[in-house]
């Protein structure tokens, strides 16, 4: 990866650490996915079923949308990388209403199963995913193991 | 004056049409939405600072620019988390 000089034009060249990460999440969650819709099943049902996939679905489509921003205006230019983050934060809160606003008056939408979803997936994803992050940053060399 | 009274009238009409129950759907939707709102302000703060800090790290030290991002990427993503909660608080209060 390579910085170019000038502050106003300075890019970031080459992969984006930010899509690999991303991947990494969205790849661990389709793992959980099949655990977490069981669970959402035993506690409310179908409709508790297809609550948890609909919210899981939204959090890793979130997670995607910012890394490919993050990916996206960091080959453009830093600045741009700023403005992008802090713009991307507002529009995906709204895209997540929007998602949320659309199947308000769906039959088989549980808020409670797709609410608890939301929090619970975003913050166990992101602590399964900064366990191998941080073992990379603390000994670069040694990539970590599978498990 | 005349035109005042019956502005007034109205008003009143469409005060007494209004029930109790309509006023509380509408303290609450008003309350969902305040709430919903002020949940964003601190992250939307948090995530200005940790970009920049991240941006101004990338410009001084290019060769660590790598792992100031994916840093940069999950501090975004813990500091969404704090909106997400909010969010999630706004929908209970709003469709529960």
């Amino acid at each position: 990866m390579t910085v170019h000089a000038n502050p106003l034009t300075a890019r970031l060249d080459g992969p984006s650490p930010a899509v690999q990460v991303a991947l990494d999440i969205v790849k661990r969650g389709l793992i959980a996915a099949p655990v977490l819709v069981l669970g959402g099943a035993a506690l409310w049902g179908t409709d508790g079923a297809a609550s948890v996939a609909y919210g899981l679905a939204i959090v890793l489509a979130n997670f995607a949308l910012a890394a490919a921003l993050i990916a996206w205006s960091s080959r453009i230019s830093l600045a741009l990388l700023m403005a992008t983050t802090l713009f991307g934060f507002l529009i995906r809160l709204a895209l997540i209403f929007l998602a949320v606003w659309l199947v308000q008056d769906a039959s088989w939408v549980n808020f409670v199963a797709l609410g608890l979803t939301i929090i619970v997936s975003h913050l166990g994803l992101l602590f399964w995913e900064m366990r191998y992050v941080s073992a990379s940053l603390a000994f670069p060399g040694l990539k970590p193991s599978g498990s | 004056m005349s035109m005042l009274a019956s502005v007034a009238q109205q008003g009143i009409e469409l005060a007494q049409e209004v029930n109790a129950d309509d006023l509380k759907a509408i303290e609450g939707a008003g309350s969902a939405g305040f709430a919903y709102g002020l949940a964003a302000i601190g992250p939307g703060i948090g995530i200005g600072y940790l970009v920049g800090q991240a941006v101004q790290a990338m410009a001084r030290q290019p060769e660590s620019a790598g792992q100031v991002q994916t840093t940069m990427f999950l501090g975004i993503a813990f500091t969404e988390a704090l909106a997400l909660i909010g969010f999630v608080v706004f929908i209970l209060l709003k469709f529960v």
